[in-house]
Parts: C-alpha cells; sequence; structure tokens
C-alpha cells in the first residue's frame, strides 16, 4: 500500500520537476545560457495566474493562461533587458560571457524576487486545482489534480520531442547545440533561433510555474530554490541534456519521496544532494552528459 | 619599585573610565522638548510583520491627536530586517545608536526576539516584541532580571498559546463533538518546543488522548506523507502548531480530502487574505488567534478596528493590535514616568494596566514564570479561536464572547 502510494505521489512530483527542468537545460544546451532567474520566472507564472484567478475572476483555466503568459513575458524581458545586451556587449571579452550573464541572470532572479515581495508579500499562495476532488487509484487516495498534472506534464515534453526531432526549427535547435558557428556559416540567424528557445523555455517555466502553483503553493521566497533543485536536477542529469534532465527529474523526484515516506519528511531534499554529490565523483557529466 | 597596588588601581581606573565612555546613554542623547522616537524592526514583506509597523504608526497617530506624550510628539521609526537575525540588530542598533528611540517594538519571529534580546539588555532600550513566542524570551528576563528587564512581550509565550488550545478544544471539541483523540503536527522551530511539550500535558486533560506527534521541517512543501502517516493512527483532530508554513499544508489537506479536523495553532489563517490565498481550502479550519472583525475584546477593541480599516483599508493580521497595544503602553508607560529613562520605562511598563484592544492588558512580573509576558486568563487577554466558514472568520472560542457552532466541510469524518 505505501509502495503504491509512493509510486503515485512520486510520479506527479517528478514530472513536474521534469518540465521545470527541460526548458532550463535547453537553455543551456542551446544558448549556453545558465539562467539563475529560472526559479523567479517559475513563481511570476504562478502569483499572476493565482492573482488573475482570484482578484480578475477569471477562473482557474484562465488563471492557468495567464499565468503562462506571464511567465512567457517574463522570459522575453529576461533575454531582451539581461542577456541580450550582455551577449551582444563588446566590452565583455568573449571567454567572460557566460560568467557575465550567470551573474546577471543571478541579480535578476533576485530583483524579480524582491519586486514580487513589494507586490504581493512573501506570502505563500495556491492556485485552484484545475480538477477538484479525489479519484481511488488501487485503493490510494489521489487529488485528481496530481493525475492531470503528470498528464500534463507528459504532454508537454511530448510536444517538445516533436518539436525538437518532427520539425525544422527542431532541427536548427540541435544544430545549435551542436555547433553554432557551423549554423551562422550555413546563413542561420542565431539571434533567431535564441528567440524561439526564449519562448518554449517561458511557455515551459510558466507551465510549471502554474502546476506548482496549484499542487504545492508559491511564494517569492520559494524563487533561490527552485533555481536550486532545477540546477541540481540539469547537473545530475548532464547539462544540456533533455533526456538526461528527464531521468534526472525521476531519480530526484523518486528519491526524496521514498525519503519522505519511509525516513522522514524532514529529510526530504537530503538524497537529492547526496546523489548529486556521488554523481560528481564518479559521473562528473552527469547522467546523459556529453563531455 | 614596583607599586602592584597602584597599578592594579590604575587598571581599573582606566576600564571603568572605559566602561562609562562605551555604556548607554539614552537620557543624554534626546532634548527633553523634541519628539519621542519609538522604533519598529520587522519584516514588510511579510502579511504578519506589515501590520506590525502599521499597528505602531495606528497607535502613535492615536496619541499624537490627543496631545502626545505630556504634550511632546510620538514618532515612529520602522526598519525593514526581512526576518533576518543579522539585519534585525543591526536595525536595533542604528535605531538605539543613531535615531536615539526610546523604545522599540519587533518581530514575530522567536529566533530574531532572541537574538535581539540581549542588546535590549547591552544597550537599555525598553524592547517589546508583539508576537514572538518563544518561552525563551520570558524566561532569560525571569533568570537574570536586572540585566534583561528591559524585554517585553505583548503576547503568549508558546506554552500559554498550547493552554488556550487546551482550553478551547475543551469547551469546543470535547464538549461539543465528543472527540477523544488528536494528533499534535508542529513545524520544528523555536516556538514550538515549549508549544508540544505543553500540548503533550494538557490536551489529554482537556480529553483528547494525543495518538501521534508529528515534527516536520518548516521547508516542507508536500504534505501527503504527513498525512498518510497522521491518517494511520486515525485521530479525530490534529492539533497543529504551525506560523512559518500555513498555506500549503491546508490547500493538501483540502485536495487530498484528509477526513481529520485540523485544529490548533495555523498562524497563517488568521490573516484575512488566507481564504484567497488557499482558494477556500481553508475551510472548516480552525485557528488561534488574536483578533476578530467585530469581536469585541475589550470596551476599546472596536474602535481600534474601525480605526485600523479606515486608514489602511484592510483588516490586519493580529500583529496590527498586539503592535497597536504595545505602543500605547509604552507611551502610556512614558507619561506615567514623565520620563524616557529605560529604568524608569520599565518600571512603569511594568505597572500596565489598561483595556487593550486584545483584551484587558497587564504582564507577568518579576516572580511569575513567564516575567513580562501578555496575562492570560479570564479577566485578561485571552485570544480567540475563529474558524473559517464561507469565506469569514468566525469567532468559536471563548465560548462567552463567541456563539458560533462548529461546520467542517464534508470529507472531515467526525465521530457519531
Amino acid at each position: 500500500m505505501i509502495g503504491l502510494q509512493i509510486l503515485i505521489d512520486g510520479f506527479a512530483i517528478s514530472s513536474l520537476y521534469g518540465v521545470a527542468a527541460v526548458g532550463f537545460t535547453l537553455m543551456f544546451g542551446v544558448c549556453g545560457v545558465l539562467n539563475l532567474a529560472h526559479g523567479g520566472i517559475m513563481v511570476i507564472a504562478g502569483l499572476i495566474g493565482w492573482w488573475a484567478a482570484v482578484n480578475h475572476s477569471a477562473g482557474p483555466y484562465g488563471g492557468a493562461v495567464i499565468g503562462i503568459l506571464a511567465g512567457l513575458i517574463a522570459s522575453y524581458v529576461t533575454y531582451f533587458a539581461v542577456v541580450r545586451p550582455l551577449q551582444k556587449s563588446r566590452a565583455i571579452p568573449p571567454e567572460e560571457q557566460e560568467i557575465f550573464i550567470l551573474t546577471g541572470t543571478l541579480l535578476w532572479g533576485i530583483m524579480i524576487q524582491v519586486g514580487l515581495d513589494y507586490l504581493f508579500t512573501n506570502n505563500p499562495v495556491t492556485m485552484q486545482a484545475l480538477i477538484p476532488g479525489v479519484m481511488h487509484i488501487f485503493g490510494v487516495r489521489t487529488p485528481r489534480n496530481e493525475g492531470l498534472i503528470a498528464v500534463v506534464c507528459w504532454a508537454a515534453i511530448g510536444a517538445l520531442y516533436l518539436l525538437v526531432n518532427k520539425t525544422p526549427v527542431g532541427k536548427q535547435l540541435l544544430a545549435a547545440s551542436i555547433n553554432p558557428r557551423g549554423l551562422t556559416l550555413l546563413g542561420f540567424e542565431l539571434s533567431h533561433i535564441y528567440l524561439i528557445v526564449w519562448t518554449v523555455y517561458g511557455l515551459l517555466a510558466g507551465l510549471a510555474g502554474v502546476l506548482l502553483a496549484t499542487f504545492f503553493g508559491v511564494s517569492s521566497a520559494n524563487a533561490g530554490s527552485l533555481t536550486a533543485s532545477a540546477f541540481t536536477i540539469v547537473i545530475l542529469g548532464g547539462l544540456g541534456s533533455v533526456p538526461g534532465s528527464l531521468i534526472a527529474a525521476y531519480v530526484v523526484g523518486y528519491a526524496e519521496t521514498i525519503t519522505a515516506y519511509l525516513i522522514a519528511p524532514t529529510l526530504r531534499p537530503i538524497p537529492a544532494l547526496l546523489i548529486l554529490v556521488i554523481a560528481l565523483y564518479i559521473r562528473p557529466q552527469g547522467i546523459l552528459g556529453r563531455r | 619599585m614596583h607599586h602592584p597596588f597602584t597599578h592594579r588601581l590604575l587598571l581599573l581606573a582606566s576600564v571603568a573610565a572605559c566602561l562609562a565612555w562605551l555604556g548607554p546613554q539614552p537620557a543624554l542623547a534626546q532634548r527633553d522638548n523634541g519628539p519621542i522616537k519609538i522604533g519598529v524592526v520587522s519584516e514588510f514583506a511579510a502579511v504578519v510583520g506589515e501590520a506590525i509597523a502599521k499597528g505602531a504608526e495606528l497607535a502613535a497617530a492615536n496619541i499624537n491627536a490627543h496631545g502626545g506624550i505630556n504634550g511632546r510628539k510620538l514618532e515612529i521609526i520602522a526598519y525593514d530586517d526581512h526576518s533576518s537575525a543579522a539585519e534585525a540588530v543591526r536595525d536595533f542598533q542604528r535605531l538605539a545608536e543613531q535615531d536615539h528611540v526610546s523604545a522599540i517594538i519587533t518581530t514575530f519571529i522567536s529566533e530574531v526576539a532572541l537574538a535581539i534580546e540581549p542588546w535590549a539588555a547591552r544597550l537599555h532600550i525598553p524592547t517589546l516584541t508583539p508576537a514572538a513566542a518563544s518561552n525563551l524570551i520570558s524566561k532569560q528576563v525571569h533568570d537574570r532580571y536586572s540585566q534583561y528587564k528591559y524585554m517585553f512581550e505583548g503576547w503568549f509565550p508558546s506554552p500559554i498559546l498550547a493552554q488556550s488550545v487546551c482550553d478551547s478544544s475543551r469547551d469546543t471539541l470535547v464538549k461539543e463533538l465528543h472527540l477523544s483523540t488528536a494528533a499534535i503536527v508542529s513545524e520544528d522551530a523555536d516556538w514550538t518546543k515549549p508549544l508540544d511539550a505543553t500540548y503533550e500535558k494538557c490536551l489529554p486533560k482537556a480529553g483528547l488522548k494525543v495518538v501521534d506527534f508529528v515534527n516536520f521541517n518548516p521547508d516542507t512543501t508536500d504534505f501527503t506523507p504527513i498525512f498518510n502517516h497522521i491518517e494511520g493512527k486515525n485521530p479525530n483532530v490534529m492539533i497543529m502548531g504551525i506560523a512559518h508554513v500555513g498555506v500549503q499544508p491546508t490547500a493538501q489537506w483540502y485536495s487530498q480530502r484528509v477526513p481529520i479536523a485540523m485544529a490548533g495553532i495555523n498562524a497563517q489563517a488568521s490573516n484575512n487574505t488566507f481564504w484567497k490565498d488557499t482558494n477556500g481550502a481553508t475551510e472548516g479550519v480552525i485557528t488561534q488567534t488574536g483578533s476578530a472583525p467585530g469581536v469585541a475584546l475589550s470596551p476599546t477593541t472596536l474602535a481600534v478596528q474601525k480605526a485600523y480599516v479606515d486608514k489602511y483599508h484592510n483588516f490586519p493580521a493580529f500583529t496590527g493590535f498586539t503592535a497597536y497595544d504595545g505602543t500605547m503602553a509604552f507611551a502610556e508607560a512614558m507619561k506615567r514616568a514623565n520620563s524616557t529613562d529605560p529604568d524608569k520605562v520599565v518600571a512603569e511598563m511594568e505597572k500596565t494596566k489598561f483595556e487593550g484592544s486584545v483584551g484587558h492588558y497587564e504582564f507577568y512580573g518579576r516572580t511569575d514564570e513567564f516575567t513580562h509576558a501578555l496575562k492570560y486568563g479570564p479577566g485578561y487577554a485571552t485570544g480567540i479561536f475563529v474558524q473559517w466558514q464561507n469565506g469569514k472568520q468566525v469567532c468559536v472560542w471563548p465560548t462567552d464572547k463567541c456563539t458560533n457552532k462548529l461546520e467542517f466541510p464534508s470529507f472531515v469524518k467526525l465521530p457519531q
């Protein structure tokens, strides 16, 4: 019984971790950008979605759509106001560009958090479940919303798979992740490809933020830890590898759930960190890393 | 020749001179006709912390409208500590040494209050926390009175909070609904340790057998395993001790339809935004708090509630009222002492006796267990218990002031 409970509970959480992490890893793989404002963007989506649903009677679905759009807008703002100027700057030597972007997005993430503190206070909020009620899966009482989260997450991941592997745009993304210079030599505009990645990223981060808000609730105070957990998963999976991040999301999700059920809920965050440390010793490139 | 005695005397004299130079000089620092300043150190981004600054401001406006403190205006200087102990101590020092405040109202977090307490002692600043509940705060005043006497608690230490939970549970859950078993569910924090210890002692006396005890990390986001574990023990009610978390466990309790009533202290549920924050998941949740709209706990309650809502357009967390009362207590003490001298203010604070917005307002004395904390009991402040019903907090305890009946959502299973 408890095994089944762990299986069901862990699946929903891991799927959510997966969606939150694939955008992050795609961004690094294709654009070489580690976006440390990631958690902030997710929180924006959750808070705006909640605010629209509760204070402007957008309803749970309207709120979810507005939340995802807010994530997309936040992603564009991050790109155009923070990342793009650093990429274009001639004052920054190319070999230092990554560290500048890292610092830039870190500071931007802090600004987002302080801004949200001011607008929404740091009080956590939860969005209304998209489908209310509970269902019984082999006797385990599960909120229907948890099932929906798993389905939506896998639909999003499936859509991403189709986009990357079955469309011309996806081929450009793959090419950009392997050899951006070669792609420019073939006459493709890199900034165009980057914009597509930021769009996909914004939608995924927005979706993850909204689903998170319906599941656990969000608060501006979560921004840092959300970035950190996406970071952990992405490092474990192999920086830039989308399938690696998905596997890592399940490893981390289940390790946490098993710990919470069988050892103590308090120790929940510990196994992910242990696994990360061990992985860095024996396989520093991560599960499916290229290097 | 050496004269060890003279040397030692010289050394002592110079140490004494240094100490005199470094020591607190608040009486000299403030001119006698300028405004009297009271400092506030709190976290403005938190609903509970924001209300502290606003409650103090409201009290100052009221005092100034009635002639100030013996003719001198009262001014509030508020700093944001982001609930960091290190920042709070810096703010406290700045208020004391640069702004020359005569008293400070600070924080709802016990860890922060405990970091500030020694500074109140060192700098001789009468200080009041309107919500921090660790019993160590009053214990230090009790054990080392001459040093720590500057610290006051304008609300209840956790053992008293726990006692009020037991008293209200006996009157409502046990007498009216015939519940007989409880699980204690609390976050791991300074304020809950004494709370849990008192729960374990007083719940059985109130008629609730404790069948489970869960203490969890305040960073917990997924409460499924915790509820799952508790359900296995089959209690009638979960007696909570949570403040750092609140929205998540409540929302998940509802979304998972956990069939156990939720009562005790769910501090975030005392905020009037909680219904929106949880999308109504809080329906049926009972919590201890200090105030609810329209519940008159003393002759002054309703007037203060109205003044607050008129000024800030929302109904505050209970700290809005405890900070208001604390500021009033300081102002009255300074008025009676006709001085801002810290020792005189402390002596007068100890004689405080007035109708505060949260009830009859007096502090425990030097020989009581909870020195300088707010007195609890019939005839004094008691706090109240509210239950969320259809989007509103309705008062359910003390039963002499609140006559509402308890109602629970249908998924909560009560003994027949």
